[in-house]
């Protein structure tokens, strides 16, 4: 597999160039849908899951947004090149098959052009997904709408008047519309507030999740903020309810971290200070201990207590100190046990290269 | 404040509990808070309440929600039963919604507090009154060939390719 073949290996919203984004890293929208008359994922065959690869690869081939997409047959990869994409957030875990002794489904593929990619064969027939930089909610929802209505012109998506688009799983029917930022919250876990923010989501109708969406933990302080429903509310209000709250969100956590500032500076600093010296110096890192040390770096910078290192140097750090990036830089298998020496050494590497 | 349990670190919770009809309000630390079973900010990050939220409304829940009366009840274009939807959690076709519909409408409705779509309304290509569009009419007649040509119909598959050359 080549991802050269990617601009930015299909991660241009690393670059910390959208709206606030030292706190929110990225927004994320993803629309489900199916194709009319063929089976959900569950009761698929074989050759239904093929039929439908094939009449998306052509759609997208006659499209006006997907023409000259990139497409990765899951099924024919290797896991850790399949791991590669899922750390770059392009598939889903259980598209890629990576849970246990699970391999990717006949048909399981991911079509991507610029930002935005489609995921065929995953829960739903297929998953359009698109990644911004920073708080961009607008952007990201335009791109893949565009998409959506690209292949929906081509492709007969199931809809019923009633209902709306059809989804496998009714959580996600009507819009099948999930939009989600990943939002970096510190100074809100720091001065414990982090729970009232978490249990007040769920009372407006939003959800949270770790960093790698559903189902993963939360690691580094990152969260990912996203709507629940997703019927009897426009596209449109689902987005700008989810943005309000987000905005809201920020500003508790530019508050906390005033009241941190206000009430413990020096211990602060030290932290950030400390966080920066161990990635700095430290020859051994676990993945978990990096993402609590960028947390912290990444607070550091914020505050302006640290001089560096930039917003995309960090972005670039949470992603290629993932176990299947390390490896496939270095030559090595995702369970290598000298892997945390590796991180270390390419977490020195990069920071010492933006000292330099 | 000291703890008013431990009555050695700060406290930082205030737990405030009803017991025979009076409010009793305890300063505790964070660590006999959590001896007490609350969930401090620590501990809700470390339990996957994430997943928590995540399995009420996605993975094998919404199916639980619809009651067993209509176990027997079966989707006559995927065979699936209600019981395969209360069991997996997903529905084995876009017929199921129509099969199932007055279980699915209140599902819905206790899940998104509605039943009623009102986003963006869809045209499938060939319906309505817009002509259709020559590109999607071509995939279709492609998908038609492939299926006739599997099924050894090659009558047929002689016709739709004729047909797929005038449009090309």
């Amino acid at each position: 597999m080549d991802l050269s073949l990617l601009p930015d290996g299909g991660m241009r919203w690393l670059d910390a160039s959208g709206p606030k984004s030292t706190i929110v890293l990225s927004t994320r929208i993803r629309l489900a849908r199916n194709v009319r008359g063929i089976p959900f994922s569950q009761k698929a065959k074989d050759s239904d899951r093929t039929a439908v690869l094939e009449r998306v690869s052509e759609a997208a081939a006659s499209s006006e947004h997907l023409s000259a997409a990139v497409a990765f047959h899951l099924d024919e990869m290797e896991r850790p090149e399949r791991q590669l994409l899922h750390e770059r957030h392009l598939v889903s875990k259980e598209l890629a098959g990576l849970e246990r002794e699970a391999r990717p489904r006949p048909g399981a593929a991911l079509l991507v052009q610029d930002q935005v990619g489609v995921m065929v064969n995953e829960e739903d027939h297929l998953r359009l997904h698109g990644m911004w930089s920073g708080f961009d909610l607008e952007d990201a929802y335009g791109a893949v709408e565009a998409v959506d209505a690209d292949l929906g012109r081509l492709v007969p998506f199931a809809f019923h008047h009633e209902f709306g688009y059809l989804t496998s799983c009714p959580t996600n029917a009507g819009t099948g519309l999930r939009a989600s930022v990943l939002i970096h919250l510190p100074g809100l876990v720091l001065t414990k507030e982090i729970n009232k923010v978490l249990q007040g989501l769920s009372q407006v109708g939003l959800t949270f999740r770790g960093l790698y969406g559903e189902g993963s933990e939360v690691v580094g302080n990152f969260f990912q903020l996203s709507n629940q429903t997703t019927l009897g509310k426009t596209e449109d209000e689902l987005i700008d309810h989810l943005g309000k709250i987000v905005r809201q969100v920020v500003e508790y956590e530019e508050q906390a971290r005033d009241v941190l500032l206000r009430t413990a500076p020096e211990e602060v600093e030290d932290k950030t200070w400390r966080a920066y010296g161990l990635l700095k110096h430290a020859r051994r890192l676990s993945f978990e201990e990096t993402m609590n040390l960028l947390s912290g770096v990444r607070l550091g910078v914020g505050l302006n207590l640290l001089p560096g290192p930039g917003v995309y140097t960090l972005n670039k750090l949470l992603i290629y100190t993932q176990p299947a990036h390390l490896a496939a830089l270095d030559g090595r298998s995702t369970g290598d046990r000298e892997l945390p020496t590796v991180r270390a050494a390419f977490v020195r590497r990069l920071l010492e290269a933006e000292s330099s | 404040m000291l703890c008013d349990n431990c009555k050695e670190r700060d406290a930082i919770i205030n737990l405030t509990q009803v017991e025979h009809d009076s409010k009793v309000t305890l300063h505790l630390c964070e660590q006999c808070a959590q001896q007490k079973g609350v969930e401090t900010g620590g501990a809700v990050l470390k339990s996957p309440l994430g997943n928590f939220l995540g399995a009420v409304v996605k993975g094998t829940a919404p199916g639980a929600l619809v009651p067993a009366s209509g176990d027997g009840l079966r989707c006559p274009a995927c065979g699936s039963s209600l019981r395969d939807f209360r069991d997996s959690g997903r529905l084995g076709c876009d017929q199921c919604y129509v099969s199932f519909d007055s279980h699915l409408r209140d599902l819905l409705r206790r899940l998104h507090g509605s039943s009623q779509h009102v986003g963006e309304r869809y045209e499938a290509p060939g319906e309505g009154a817009a002509p259709d569009d020559p590109r999607s009419r071509l995939l279709d007649l492609k998908a038609q060939l492939r299926r006739a040509v599997e099924g050894e119909n090659f009558e047929l598959a002689a016709e739709l390719r004729d047909r797929i050359r005038v449009l090309e």
